[in-house]
């Protein structure tokens, strides 16, 4: 391949997104005296102390346990849900489903801040409060709708006369969607759930505010760290490097199917 | 695609319907609640109709607040919308460059919002984050905490940083979907780049870059944990922007009714917003396909 004048253009620019994590990851390894006391880009004394703080601390490593149990109920919540629903959008007409869809595409546009406060009230009065369903079912309201979206783009991609040929076969409704309907748009499932992973992962305003002990998210976690000690940078890299894994790991699964995801399968 | 009108498929829409409808309408109602009582505790309410709507509607810090937000929004998409586009031009076609350069791209993406801002509150330090001291040692005055102006900057830097790589993916995922073809026989008429890309690329991006814009502007719009971690809103009130402003009169203050009129009004702008984007850019796609 030949070396083009672009290339290095995209070459700067993926060094500018990664600077600032590998500072984060340069801080993560050095011990706090060498962090406030001299400016190296590569630490003097590689230190694994602060991980260990981390993965030996219940305070530290449950918060990413919380985070990945209420992560993983809404993209299971979130799947379950919008499937048919997609299904429905991409195949029937039915009495007001434009409305309905823009209806749920306008939950995304909501802003988070304004559901603060009733949300809290509504799961505290069912005494969801603090449990890890209660932070999935919130996250339900951005989720479902991208998910249903998405999964409508994929699905209607497949060519009806695959129902049609199916049900002639004498294929029934569930037998068809799970057998042969599913498997069809199988990456448009994994797309989807890496956007209901990602955007309940980064998503900080609701977790926080409906969680206290029992289900707090590492999110919260490191924000009120910050305001507690403040000063112990090393061990907040390293939470904040932590942070980053699961979701690099994520990317790597659906790599071949980013560019084709984030267009919603409507290219 | 025609499809077949069968009004069963509510049964297949039901479940989406009461999900959201739980997380959605109630908490709605109980904002349109507030709105328009004033509530001392539970037993004492009183009916106020529309004081609160206009006394938020007259705050001084709600309009400076709104001015803030727009200027910032503005920004973030001119400044992130080209360059997506740009970089998305120099991504490579094929081979093993692809996965590699989507991985990196999307990283900042997946990385929670208040660990970005972490990220940039380490870098962003003249004592220990590399980007301010580079910064200071040029000899340029750098301090994101006391400087508004530099704290503006950062946010909007540390913007460019998190969700520019979701303009570029969208742009790549339309590049990728034009022929060879179409590239050869521009080639065979002579067609300089620009022509390329004004007829060829920049149509093909369209329907991608529309959900861009889209989604950047709900977002930014909506901007709260990265400012937050970041400056707090400050210094002063150069960072405060309208979710930032709402959770501060909610929960600091817990003025309800104001808050939750000030919620409405919010909500409202972003739905008004994105309705004449989409409108204006879907009247002007059909009239160019005429």
């Amino acid at each position: 391949m030949r070396f083009q004048k672009r290339h290095i253009a995209l070459i700067l620019y993926i060094l500018f997104l990664l600077l600032p994590i590998y500072w984060l990851f340069n801080m993560s390894i050095k011990t706090n005296s060498e962090i406030l006391g001299a400016m190296t880009l590569f630490p003097d004394n590689p230190t694994l102390a602060n991980y260990a703080t981390i993965l030996t601390d219940p305070a530290w490593y449950s918060g990413y346990i919380n985070s990945m149990i209420y992560v993983a109920i809404n993209v299971v919540i979130s799947l379950a849900v919008a499937l048919p629903a997609a299904y429905a959008f991409s195949r029937f007409n039915f009495v007001g489903d434009k409305h309905l869809f823009f209806w749920l595409l306008t939950n995304r546009m909501a802003p988070p801040a304004v559901f603060l406060l009733p949300f809290f009230q509504l799961y505290s009065s069912v005494g969801l409060f603090d449990t890890h369903i209660a932070v999935a079912l919130a996250h339900c309201l951005f989720n479902v709708p991208l998910a249903v979206w998405i999964l409508e783009g994929f699905m209607s991609g497949i060519p009806k006369e695959i129902d049609e040929t199916a049900y002639i076969d004498g294929y029934s409704f569930p037998r068809f969607f799970g057998t042969i309907f599913i498997p069809l748009i199988r990456s448009g499932i994994g797309v989807t759930a890496f956007f209901c992973f990602m955007f309940s992962w980064v998503e900080l305003l609701l977790a926080r505010t409906l969680t206290s002990v029992d289900a707090k998210p590492i999110v919260a976690t490191m924000t009120r760290t910050v305001s507690a000690s403040g000063l112990d940078w090393g061990v907040l890299a390293a939470a904040g490097v932590l942070t980053i894994v699961p979701g690099a790991l994520v990317i790597w699964f659906v790599r071949n199917y980013i560019a084709k995801g984030f267009a919603m399968g409507r290219v | 695609m025609n499809k077949i009108t069968n009004n069963k498929a509510w049964f297949l829409v039901l479940p989406v319907f009461f999900i959201v409808a739980i997380s959605a309408i109630i908490p709605l109602m109980t904002v349109v609640n507030y709105s328009v009582q004033d509530i001392f505790d539970p037993q004492t309410r009183f009916f106020v109709g529309t004081e609160w709507f206009e006394q938020v509607l007259g705050d001084r810090r709600l309009h400076d607040a709104l001015i803030r937000q727009i200027v910032y929004t503005m920004s973030v998409l001119l400044i992130e919308v080209p360059l997506g586009i740009a970089v998305a031009l120099t991504l490579p076609r094929k081979g093993w460059g692809v996965s590699a350069s989507m991985v990196l791209l999307a990283l900042p993406l997946l990385i929670p919002w208040n660990v970005v801002g972490t990220i940039w509150q380490i870098f962003g330090r003249a004592d220990i984050g590399l980007g301010g001291y580079v910064i200071n040692m040029l000899g340029i005055d750098y301090n994101y905490s006391q400087n508004p102006m530099d704290a503006w900057v950062t946010v909007l830097v540390m913007d460019v940083w998190h969700w520019t790589s979701l303009i570029v993916l969208l742009c790549y995922a339309g590049l990728r979907s034009i022929p060879d073809a179409y590239y050869q026989a521009a080639k065979i008429d002579g067609a300089s780049n620009w022509a390329v890309f004004r007829f060829i690329q920049l149509p093909k991006m369209q329907s991608v870059l529309v959900i861009g814009v889209l989604l950047r502007f709900m977002d930014s719009f909506m901007i709260y944990t990265e400012p937050f971690v970041l400056t707090g809103g400050g210094p002063g009130t150069a960072t405060t922007f309208l979710s930032q402003f709402l959770v501060t009169i909610a929960v600091g203050q817990f003025d309800l009714g104001p808050a939750a009129a000030f919620s409405l009004i919010y909500f409202l702008i972003i739905l008004l917003v994105c309705w004449v984007f989409y409108t204006v850019v879907m009247n002007a796609g059909k009239r160019e396909e005429q």
